[in-house]
């Protein structure tokens, strides 16, 4: 399986190889810039083609075509997107804070652009290979959260104050059930650091891998953690914040031209970067599903499980009506907060049962309960009866 | 001394100009945005000195937690417009000043009679996140379990004051 191997890490010794020709004195700077490039080319570039795939997924989920005008099956209309919106007017509203509402979209994309360095992408394939990497990621996380109320804030419009008011406070409040879903998988594998979390996942029991999603308390993880990326990242059916139908655009109505562009490539590359994290915690980072399929390339399979979870959003978008903002809330604190809470419990639980068929029964005995207790507990408060209007009739 | 860094000399001038912005501008919303300047700048400066749990756990709790609740706080009172006052006070702020120089006094004591400084020549101090981990979960397990358990108290409590829903007579 040499060949395998090589294919495996053409990207590192094609590194090694440019490496070993420039002098001394550089070559800290090249080995940099050898490290961030591929990140800055590679992201947006997934970043065009998800716009082709969504607009054309929607299309197809609402019964049209989606764009096939520019290039084959308009697969170049992201080309005629960005020229569209880098010659349009930047406009910027008399009564705006200049200084901060051009600093917006600046800080919200280098935030954006942050978290790749801790996410491994393939076999010895990250840049950079912190201790601490989980906490790194949602500690950049933080900042976006700034940088959107920068935006909604300097505009001086009301819709889009509106808009960076919920996008905060939703931030915040799928904040915690994201860490709380991630903190089971830490203590799992007993490190912060995202490559020894991926390393804890390799390995077989037949031809299944041991990823943590195929344990109960991981599955339910899972899912609550791709439910508070869908939040943390203003997709539907959590896009309150730019709700079309009620506040325009949210919290970039005032932007214009390219830094629109801007906004959407922050939020896409944003959406990526915590894809890859619920990959890197709960699918095995870089590792093939089946043992028999090892001797694909590992990036390959990191990004084949990133575009599976992008669909996933896509088919998410077109099929759900966006979420009322108290049903939001109600659904992060008094569910998602206990079911998170529960699945840490859980996950302790399962790291001291004895292995078998009982610590299954258990974790997933113990799952369920709290799953239909809380369920009920949400279901109750919200009786569903025939809504009565006070002033319209 | 040891020679200063390129990169903590930047940081450094980051961090104060933005905390003298923190202290000086006139809007407060420009205020609140310098002063998670400020925090960002002494996270990184942790993170350069080797401190890394530290300085995420800065730009974690004070960028993303803290900065973000001044920021909201002064968005439902005041509505960000409001320009304060004179920039020079027209009273003598006297308890402002007691209550600095008390802590100036007290800070500077308590670097003074610490034992880091008695030992110029140091080795390089490593804290990895195993170690402080180790060291939480072992030395210092009571602290920890106490305020866990606090935090979880106060998380629950929140929710459950914001359970109570009006009830609409109607």
């Amino acid at each position: 399986m040499l060949d395998g191997i090589a294919v495996d890490q053409v990207f590192v010794s094609l590194k090694h190889w440019v490496l070993g020709y420039s002098p001394a004195a550089i070559e800290p700077a090249v080995s940099i810039l050898l490290t961030i490039l591929p990140i800055l080319l590679v992201f947006p570039v997934l970043f065009a083609l998800t716009t082709v795939l969504e607009r054309k997924g929607l299309g197809r989920i609402q019964n049209r075509y989606g764009p096939n005008r520019v290039g084959f099956f308009g697969i170049l209309q992201p080309m005629a997107d960005a020229l569209k919106s880098l010659t349009k007017e930047d406009i910027v509203p008399a009564s705006a804070d200049r200084t901060v509402h051009f600093l917006a979209p600046l800080v919200l994309l280098a935030v954006a652009f942050l978290p790749y360095a801790v996410l491994p992408i393939g076999r010895n394939m990250i840049a950079a290979n912190l201790d601490a990497g989980v906490l790194f990621f949602f500690a950049i996380g933080a900042i976006s959260e700034l940088s959107v109320f920068m935006a909604g804030w300097s505009s001086r419009n009301k819709y889009s104050l509106l808009g960076a008011m919920r996008a905060v406070a939703q931030m915040i409040s799928y904040e915690v059930p994201l860490l709380l879903s991630s903190i089971a998988v830490i203590m799992a594998a007993g490190s912060l650091n995202t490559v020894d979390i991926v390393n804890k996942q390799a390995g077989f029991s037949g031809i299944f891998p041991h990823w943590y999603v195929l344990t109960p308390w991981g599955f339910a993880g899972f899912v609550l953690f791709m439910i508070s990326a869908t939040a943390e990242t203003n997709r539907s059916p959590f896009d309150l914040p730019e709700g079309e139908s009620e506040i325009i655009a949210g919290y970039y109505i005032e932007y214009s031209g390219f830094k629109f562009a801007l906004f959407f490539l922050g939020e896409y590359l944003g959406m990526f970067a915590i894809s890859g994290l619920g990959i890197t915690l709960f699918l095995g980072g870089w590792g093939a599903p089946l043992s028999f399929l090892t001797w694909i390339p590992s990036w390959i399979w990191f990004f084949a499980k990133l575009l599976g979870l992008i669909i996933g959003f896509i088919w998410v978008r077109g099929t759900l009506p966006r979420l009322r903002m108290d049903q939001l809330m109600n659904f992060a604190w008094k569910f998602m907060l206990p079911m998170a809470l529960v699945i840490v419990v859980s996950a302790g639980a399962w790291r001291f049962l004895p292995q078998g068929v009982t610590r299954w029964l258990i974790s997933t005995l113990f799952l369920a309960v709290a799953y239909g207790l809380l369920a009920r507990g949400v279901e109750t408060r919200n009786k569903i009866a025939k809504r009565t209007y006070r002033f319209a009739e | 001394m040891r020679q200063m860094s390129a990169a903590f000399l930047i940081l450094a001038i980051m961090t104060v100009l933005a905390a003298c912005a923190a202290m000086t501008l006139r809007g407060l919303v420009h205020c609140a945005l310098a002063l998670a300047v400020a925090f960002a700048g002494i996270g990184t400066l942790y993170l350069s000195l080797g401190a890394q749990f530290l300085g995420l756990a800065q730009l974690l709790v004070y960028v993303g937690a803290i900065a973000v609740l001044i920021v909201f706080v002064i968005l439902l009172t005041r509505g960000g417009d409001s320009d304060a006052g004179p920039l020079v006070p027209t009273r003598l702020p006297i308890t402002g000043i007691v209550v600095a120089t008390t802590i100036l006094a007290l800070l500077a004591w308590a670097v003074f009679h610490s034992s880091v400084i008695h030992f110029p020549a140091s080795p390089v101090p490593t804290a990895t996140v195993r170690e402080l981990g180790t060291v939480l979960m072992a030395e210092y397990v009571l602290p920890l379990e106490v305020i866990g358990l606090m935090l979880t108290a106060a998380l629950i409590g929140a929710v459950v004051v914001a359970m109570k829903e009006k009830q609409d007579p109607q």
